[in-house]
């Protein structure tokens, strides 16, 4: 049936919209060439919220402690360049395997809870692989940081303090992750996530298997966790304890709430405007940064409670 | 060895009753009505620096601070429910925990703004500074008033819990919200009730803290990871779960930072996980 | 106890009727024959076959589907996105993430036809269907499983009377290679519907059998239907 089948793909069309913004990525080589370095690390953390969107947003998991995965990532990759080989791809497979085997292996504790004990164990789970990380300073340099990463180059291109190659390294990663992110949500698994999201306990009832699902989308935005963190080690030449902190998951939970969870570009207009405004209130007092967010979040969820692009998609139909 | 064996029991005990005061009113809001409340340690913050506050600008006594901590949290507390929670009891817990959580960043940023982030101090008297020997063991008075002082708050808990109106209100909603409000029994008054009066405790907490661990604007945060770890682990609704699980919890950072100083919180965590996935619903809780 | 000493067989094809008063222990029932709820003891079989260990939604793939009683449906969801969700889960394509929804012509087809027959329309976001479709969005969903057996659970429930016969079409068209089982407090549903009906009291089954069987015994009379119902 024509009427029917059209349901389904004129959610996965491109709107004019999406060409627009993707294009408008390219801008700041062109337009603010000194900013690069911010535009990299926007595009990391956008990649960030994005991965961490498949399992709030689609699935439905609320995690405290997301950065476990970016961590494991940026530390395999910072590993890999110090001791062995500084190929950054090379870098990339590893963070990306390395993150991957553990979101498989906590997803197995994840998928079993729900409610506080979910939070709590995701918020567990986090601070102890970062108090490991602190105290296994032979490996990873415990509170000072991994020192002596040498990054290489990148088909011949330096990494250097322009930022060039960072900003086009990241922005391309990030928009290869954002295709397969779009892949799956409009993917029958996609559909199944949305399920879990909508109505947990309905999903055994029409024979859906919630946690095997569950798991895969974990394991996924694990992967895509760890691929961000290893951007982060290139970008940067370093890996501190920080990508392991709560700070950081609670940071891209804010950036994604703001944004709007489950709205594919969600996690990306948060990273962009909650970077931006960041850099530019940088010469404040940080606790006063944290006044404004604490009070931001609490505005967002009494009035704004699908972020902004929740109050947008008044004027836009939405993705999903 | 026996004698450090024993300064770590007690220390941890004592450390342990101030975990209770600081969790015991989250466990039993969250067993009423589920409600995610991250900024309980912001109520207990703000106890300790009405204490700091009238001890050091006011020349209060520091005991008779306490009952003003106490007040200070439990009207917090009530304010932020009339205002904000209130609305969210049927939100999801992603949005409770967001809401909370932006509170405890206005709070900390706050309190940094107002105090700095120094470290605060509240003396109490001398004579409860000192050290007492007991049984030929030198102990901290002031851990031994921590002890006496959270025994005597839970015996009044108890009681009102088992032998008031009110308590037994309290019981019902925590056991059966539904069936409770069917009874005709005002859950919404008992519940904002309860709330106070857990803000009130953690103010107190919060206050009586100060001399063990210090007190500066991050403490809303830093000790909000043990708080959870008492109620989840402890179980929610429940003030014999919360009592247990903050005492094996004092008494084993006690004995980690002791024993194990290399391993860090990590200890804690692992403990929290294995427990947690043991027993989801905490030691005691009922789901 | 909630439920106890149940000894039930439902042979294919037949409808069934559970009911009894409220805290008989029905909805328990079915939440033990779904799975959702495991017993102290027992066993259950489906067509032969024992079911007891498999979790709920192996249960369903054996062929065993329920509906709820309060509607328990995927609220940003289309009805069509939730019936086809359904059919794919059934298929066994819900793993697949890499192949795009539209692909999948004969699961959507499939679903289309399922709410066409029960006169559901398929692209209003479910939240915002009347409570009457709702409820027979909550059958097309579990039809979209291919089931043996029908679980349902006061379908009926909340339907205002305008909108009831929708329903009693619906139910009244279920194919007759169905067994079916449906918990009713409505007994103008129960004895059009009905060829078998089972009584629950306090737990355990107190008598089952023909309509008119049913509508004589004393003891039901007593207990449930009241003396108007001669």
């Amino acid at each position: 049936m024509e009427s029917a089948n059209r349901h389904f793909s004129e959610k996965v069309r491109w709107r004019w919209l999406e060409v627009a913004f993707w294009l408008c990525t390219l801008l700041p080589f062109v337009v603010t060439p000194s900013y690069l370095s911010l535009a990299s690390q926007i595009a990391i953390t956008a990649l960030f919220a994005l991965s961490l969107d498949l399992i709030l947003g689609y699935a439905g998991i609320v995690s405290l402690g997301h950065a476990a995965f970016f961590g494991v990532g940026a530390y395999s990759a910072g590993l890999l360049a110090k001791h062995y080989w500084g190929e950054p791809l090379a870098g990339l497979v590893v963070a990306a395997v390395a993150a991957g085997i553990a979101g498989y292996a906590m997803s197995h504790i994840v998928v079993r809870f729900r409610h506080l004990a979910l939070i709590m164990l995701t918020l567990g789970l986090g601070l102890l692989l970062h108090e490991a990380a602190n105290s296994a300073s032979g490996l990873t340099g415990g509170a000072d940081g991994l020192q002596g990463v040498r990054v290489g180059t990148l088909f011949g291109f330096k990494f250097d303090m322009f930022g060039r190659t960072a900003y086009a390294y990241s922005l391309a990663v990030l928009f290869v992750c954002f295709l397969v992110s779009r892949r799956i949500i409009h993917s029958p698994f996609g559909l199944a996530l949305r399920g879990i999201r909508e109505n947990a306990t309905r999903m055994p009832a029409i024979g859906a298997p919630s946690r095997a699902h569950l798991r895969k989308a974990y394991t996924i935005a694990a992967v895509i966790a760890g691929i961000a963190g290893a951007l982060l080690t290139h970008t940067t030449s370093t890996v501190s304890l920080e990508v392991l902190s709560f700070q950081r998951s609670a940071d891209v939970l804010v950036i994604l709430i703001l944004g709007g969870a489950g709205r594919l570009y969600g996690g990306i207009i948060g990273a962009v405007i909650y970077m931006v405004a960041r850099d530019q209130f940088s010469g404040i007092n940080p606790q006063f940064w944290y006044f404004w967010i604490g009070l931001l979040l609490v505005m967002v969820v009494m009035f704004l409670p699908n972020g902004i692009l929740g109050g947008l998609s008044r004027f836009f139909p939405p993705k999903t | 060895m026996l004698s450090s064996l024993a300064t770590v029991l007690f220390d941890g005990f004592a450390y342990g009753m101030l975990l209770f005061l600081l969790s015991v009113g989250l466990s039993v809001t969250l067993g009423m009505m589920n409600f995610v409340n991250l900024a309980h340690c912001s109520f207990a913050m703000v106890g300790g620096y009405a204490t700091v506050t009238l001890v050091n600008s006011f020349g209060w006594p520091f005991l008779a601070t306490l009952p003003m901590a106490f007040l200070a949290g439990g009207f917090i507390s009530i304010l932020l429910e009339r205002t904000l929670y209130r609305h969210l009891y049927r939100s999801s817990d992603l949005d409770q925990c967001l809401l909370t959580i932006g509170i405890v960043f206005v709070s900390v940023a706050a309190f940094a703004w107002l105090y700095t982030s120094e470290q605060q101090s509240a003396r109490p008297p001398e004579w409860l500074r000192g050290r007492i020997e007991l049984f030929g063991v030198n102990f901290a008075t002031y851990r031994l008033f921590l002890i006496v002082f959270g025994l005597a708050v839970t015996a009044m808990l108890v009681l009102l819990l088992e032998r008031t109106r009110f308590g037994a209100k309290v019981r019902a909603a925590v056991d059966n919200q539904r069936m409770a409000r069917g009874l005709g029994i005002d859950v919404d008054r008992a519940f904002m009730l309860t709330f106070a009066l857990g803000g009130g405790l953690a103010g107190l907490g919060g206050a009586l803290a100060i001399e063990v661990v210090g007190l500066d604007p991050t403490f809303a945060l830093a000790y909000l990871v043990y708080v959870l770890i008492v109620v989840a682990v402890g179980g929610l609704g429940s003030i014999g779960g919360s009592f247990a699980a903050a005492v094996v919890l004092g008494i084993s950072d006690m004995a980690g930072k002791y024993y194990f100083p290399w391993l860090g919180a990590f200890l804690i965590y692992l403990v929290m996980v294995a427990l947690l996935m043991w027993r989801p619903a905490g030691l005691f809780g009922k789901r | 106890m909630v439920a106890q000493d149940i000894a039930l067989e439902l042979p294919q094809g037949v409808r069934f009727a559970l009911i009894g008063p409220n805290g008989a222990g029905k909805t328990t029932l079915m939440n033990l024959m779904t799975g959702m709820l495991a017993p102290d003891s027992g066993q259950i079989f489906l067509g032969g076959e024992e079911i007891t260990a498999l979790r709920p939604h192996h249960r369903v793939k054996k062929g065993l589907a329920r509906t709820f009683q309060i509607n328990t449906l995927f609220p940003q969801l289309s009805a069509l996105e939730s019936v086809t969700l359904a059919v794919l889960e059934r298929d066994g394509h819900a793993h697949n993430w890499w192949r795009g929804l539209p692909r999948f012509g004969a699961a959507i087809d499939e679903a289309q036809g399922i709410l066409d027959s029960l006169k559901v329309p398929g692209t209003r976001v479910t939240r915002e269907l009347p409570y009457g479709q709702q409820r027979l969005l909550e059958i097309a969903l579990a039809l979209a499983t291919r089931p043996r057996v029908l679980l349902l659970d006061e379908p009926a429930a909340g339907v205002p009377k305008d909108e009831s016969a929708a329903l009693f079409d619906a139910i009244a068209g279920l194919s007759r290679e169905l067994t079916i089982l449906f918990i009713e407090h409505d007994m103008d549903v129960v004895f059009r519907f009905a060829s078998k009906i089972i009584v629950m009291v306090g737990g355990r089954i107190l008598v089952q059998g023909a309509p008119d069987e049913i509508a004589r015994d004393e003891r039901v009379r007593e207990v449930y239907l009241g003396k108007t119902h001669a």
